[in-house]
This record gives C-alpha cells, structure tokens and sequence, in this order.
C-alpha cells in the first residue's frame, strides 16, 4: 500500500527522472560546484577582502602572490588582484549570462518562426542564420564594437548579435519536427491562433535542446567577452573584467606571471562549469547531439 | 554529380549574396558611414560633406549603393586603404600567406592527433582513456586561445627557452629553419580547440563505422583488429572529418586572430587588429568580408571533395 501512497504524491520537478539523471552526472555535478562558488565568491568576496579594487597603492606593486594580504599578489599599479578578479568576475559572469539570455531569446524567436512557418519566410531565416554564421564570431564582434560605444550593454547586445544562430538553428530542426504532430493539429482544429500555437504549444515541447543550447551559450559569451575585453575593444577600464585584466599582462609576462595566469584560470573555470553543466544537462533531458 | 555540383554552387552563390548584406549593413554602421575619414578632416564643413556625399553617391537610395558596392566588390575593387592609400586586395594579400601557413600547420597537427584520440577512444570506449580524452576536450574547448598562447610564452620560451616568443623570423635570419622555430609554439596553440573538436567527432564517427555490417564481414573474413581498423574502419571515419574540416574554419579563423596578437605573427589577423586600432574601415571591412568569403567557399571546396571521394553522396 505504500508504493501506491507514494505515486499518488504529486510528481515535482525535483522528482522527475531528468533531475534524477543529472545529479548522477558527476562533471556536471562538479561544474555546478564550481561555479555556484566562483558566483558567491564574486558576489561577496569583495566585502571580506581586505582591500578595495580601486585602490592604488604604488609602493606595493607588482607583488607577488601571498605578499602580505595580498593573496593574489597585485597588479603594475599596486591594486589588489584578488579584489580585482572578483569584482571582473561579477562584470564577466552578468555579461555571459545577460548575452546568454538575449541570443537564447533572439535564436528562439527566429528558430519558431522560420520552423513554424517554413515556406520562403523560413528559408529566408535560415539563409540569413547561414550569412551569420560565415562571419568568424570574432572578426564580426571586433567591427562591431569598434564602432558602437562599448558599454557592457552594448557588449551584451554585440556577443547576442553574434551568438543567437545556433539557438536558431536548434529551435527551428526542433519545431519542424515538432509542426506535424497531433497535439498540434488538435490546436488548429480548435482554431488557436498561430502565435499561440507556436509559442505556448510548441515551445514547451522543445525546451529540452533549448536549455542545453543556453548553458553552452553562456561558456561561448564568456570566453568572446574575454576575447574582445583582452584585444582592448570589451569592457572598458577602470571596470575590470576577467578579459581586460589580462589586457596588459603580456607585456609583465617575465616579471609577473601572475598578472596573466590569475585571469585566464577564472575563465577557464567558469567556461568549463557551464560546459561540464551542459553536457549534463544533454544527457539528463536525452538531447540528441554530437556536438562537443 | 552535375546536378550535385550545380546545387552546392547556387547556394553557395546565395550565401554569398546575404553575406554581402550583412557586410553592407555593418559598413553603413560605422560612425559617419563610408565617409567616416572626411568627417574627421579638420576645416571640413556641412557643405563640403555634401558634396562628397553627391560625388560618391552617398545620397542614393540604399539598395542602389549596395548594388553598386557589390559591383565593385566583384570587380576586385575593395578600396583603399585610409593609411598609405594602397588597395585593400593588395594589403590582404601580403598578409594572407603567413595566416594559411599558421592555420594549415595548426590544422595539420590537430587532425593528426585528434584522429589518433577519436579512434583510440572509440576502441577502447569507457576506458580511462576515453574518460579522460573526454573531459579534456572539454576542459580544452573551455581554454581562452590567448591565456593559452601566454602560458605557453610563459613556459617555453620565456623559462625555458626553447622557443622564440613571438614575430616569424628574427631579424636577420630568413632561413626557413628558423621560420619553423618561430611556427612551433603558434601552431601547436591554435591548434588546442580543434584537437578538441576533432577528436570528438572522430570518436562518433569511428563509433558509427565500427558498427555497421561490413565491419563485422571484414572480421568475419578473419582479417587481424589491426588491418580491419586500417583498411576499413579509418577511411571511411575520415570521410565526414572532410565536411568537418570546412565547418570549423570559422573557429580557426577566430583563433588565427587572437594567437597573431599574441605571437606578432604578421597575418590577417593582426591587420584586421592594427586596422582597427587606426579606424582604417576599408581595411577592416575588407577583411571581414574576405573572412566570410574564404568561408563559403572552403565549405563549398569541401562538400565537393567529399562527392569526390564519396559516390554515395553525389548519387543520393
């Protein structure tokens, strides 16, 4: 009698065996350990540390790690490069979120549409998804932000504008594949408008590669945010990020590595959460994809 | 394979099309327009503006502009440069042989050891190998390209000394020895991400080869592991890699870029970079349309090698 006393219980999200597989999944597990503690540690790191990031102590430059209270030594200007990655990692991880949220929103948009739709409105859709995708990511990120003003919005705006045709792409195999069933001509025959159709019976139905998509965008928009913030046309100083604080490193490459390898292992820790997360997450939702 | 052919050519041809739309609509972004050098010019006044405007057609509706610009474009009339005035096409290809040699070499050591991986793991599937091959490639996808190329400076040529940290040759010395000590370290760096890339696709595609019928036929016949791999198994995982290999130039192009800032490798990259930094817009637009252009039409090189080599495709 008890088994049936406990399937009577409604299911929970945190019941259902896509949850179950993911917490079984021990990269993705570990990925979710690293980042949710790289997150809190940007968050309130800070305010434990006993030195603010703008603060400029000249006497004290290029210290090496583990100089005083300086647990990760400081830069040519004697700030603290422990409050610094910090405070570069909350500019850093908002940005590879926000952009991540923009292209998930753009890229599903697009991908709907042109799979609802299909006919000229859908191959044009995917023609121009196809144009984008010619453009090395970085060759057409760097002309854009050359010429707009790069604010971190507009960096979030231009990582978006470059990164929503794979979600596209996803979005639009999915709802093709998704257009003729049933479920969707009981929605026709019922006389559900077609935005309807498309978004509130369709959509939920391919959220699965969505989700996935969206964790691998998130590691895709860190790394071109430090891509484009090192090359010195990202985030702009004295707002540091993880990118433009390797910005100068190369040239105190022999007198403080520090400087170039403190950076580049936070961004190498993030990205690989979001994609040891993602891979997780593709085997946990039973997404179809060879991709890496 | 005409028909084969002529399909992959007219969509090739179409791509291209809205690939110079996309490069249009970014050049009409750039502050002040295609006029962005006059604006700057000192003394320059609303009606001089103008008349520039009216000389070079600015005034003209859009869709005009950009039939005459892809007009010019095709005609192999891509500017000037801003900086010393030579023509963009000459500029770009004083930088395009140091780029290919850079990505080829880098695509040479990343298909050699990414297939050795993919077929490894997928022969020895959930060993400690394959499990590891596995997380690497995922670590290695997560590695910015330049903290990378800077570590490796850090390591092998500024401790250890074993390579020079950065530019192709040093000066004074042209030998082609030499270039190939400066081309080690880039190469091996640029070629980190496709190793990655590579080895993964290699292992699905071994894992899908290995399982089909005339596998089995091959090691029913009593052929040794060695030469069933060999003969049947490897030449026919390599074939989709092909289409592969035009899929990633993209990423390699990217990454080009990003290690020429690092090593001062003299490429289209660094110019890309230099342009930039000196607002020459001819340049940088040229190069972005050149990037998407190579693109193209290494996916089209691509997919007919593959109809070559595969009768399969160019018959279904």
């Amino acid at each position: 009698m008890t088994v049936l006393v406990a399937h009577a219980v409604p299911s929970r999200w945190w019941h259902s065996r896509a949850t179950q597989r993911f917490m079984h999944h021990r990269l993705a597990l570990l990925g979710l350990a690293m980042i949710t503690s790289l997150t809190l540690a940007c968050v309130f790191g800070p305010y434990l540390l006993p030195y603010d990031s703008l603060y400029i102590d000249l006497r004290a430059r290029f210290a090496p790690p583990l100089t005083g209270n300086h647990y990760l030594g400081t830069d040519p200007l004697g700030r603290d490069v422990a409050a610094r990655l910090l405070m570069a990692g909350r500019i850093s991880l908002l940005v590879g979120f926000c952009a991540m949220l923009l292209s998930t929103l753009i890229g599903t948009l697009v991908g709907v549409i042109a799979g609802y739709r299909g006919g000229w409105i859908g191959a044009a859709l995917m023609r121009t998804v196809d144009g984008f995708l010619s453009y090395p990511s970085i060759f057409l990120v760097l002309a854009l932000a050359a010429v707009l003003k790069p604010t971190p919005a507009m960096i979030v705006v231009i990582i978006a504008a470059t990164k929503w045709m794979e979600v596209a792409r996803i979005v639009e195999a999915e709802v093709r594949s998704l257009r003729e069933r049933e479920f969707v001509q009981a929605g026709r025959m019922l006389g559900l408008s077609g935005a309807h159709i498309m978004f509130r019976e369709i959509l939920p139905n391919a959220m699965g590669p969505i989700i996935v998509a969206a964790t691998l965008t998130v590691a895709r928009a860190i790394l071109l945010e430090a891509y484009i913030s090192f090359l010195g046309y990202g985030i702009q100083p004295p707002l540091p990020s993880w990118g433009n604080m390797l910005n100068g490193a190369q040239q105190y490459l022999a007198s403080a590595p520090w400087l170039a390898i403190i950076p580049g292992a936070a961004i190498t820790i993030a990205v690989t959460s979001f994609n040891f997360i993602g891979d997780g997450l593709r085997d946990a939702l039973d997404v179809r994809d060879d991709r890496v | 394979m005409r028909a084969f052919l002529l399909s992959r050519l007219s969509q090739s041809l179409v791509l291209l099309v809205i690939v110079s739309i996309i490069g249009f609509v970014i050049l009409n972004l750039t502050p002040g327009g295609p006029l962005a050098q006059h604006g700057l010019a000192p003394g320059m006044t609303q009606a001089d503006i103008d008349r520039i405007q009216e000389q070079l057609g600015l005034n003209r509706p859009l869709w005009i502009q950009y039939l005459d610009w892809a007009w010019r474009l095709l005609q192999g009339d891509w500017g000037r440069s801003f900086r010393d005035g030579t023509s963009v096409t000459t500029v770009i290809g004083r930088h395009l042989f140091a780029t290919l040699l850079l990505m080829g070499t880098s695509t040479a050591i990343a298909i050699a050891i990414g297939t050795w991986i993919g077929i490894r793991g997928a022969t020895h599937r959930y060993s400690l190998f394959d499990y590891l091959a596995t997380i690497g490639a995922m670590v290695a996808l997560s590695i910015p390209t330049f903290w990378f190329g800077l570590v490796g400076i850090y390591i092998f040529s500024l401790r250890l000394g074993w390579v020079p940290a950065g530019n192709m040759y040093t000066i004074g010395d042209g030998s082609v020895l030499n270039f190939l000590h400066h081309l080690i370290l880039p190469s091996i760096v640029l070629s980190l991400v496709h190793v990655a890339v590579w080895s993964r696709y290699m292992r699905t595609a071994t894992l899908d080869v290995i399982s089909q019928d005339f596998v089995k036929t091959a090691r029913a016949k009593g052929l040794s592991e060695r030469r069933v791999l060999m003969k049947h198994v490897v030449g026919n995982a390599l074939l989709p890699m092909i289409t592969l290999a035009g899929m990633q130039l993209p990423s390699i192009l990217t990454g080009a870029l990003v290690t020429e800032t690092v090593f001062t490798w003299p490429g289209m990259g660094r110019l890309f970079l230099d342009s930039l930094g000196y607002s020459d817009y001819p340049v940088v637009m040229g190069l972005l349309m050149f990037s998407a252009v190579l693109v193209v039409l290494g996916n089209l090189i691509a997919d007919i090698v593959v109809a070559v080599v595969d009768p399969r495709i160019r018959l279904a």
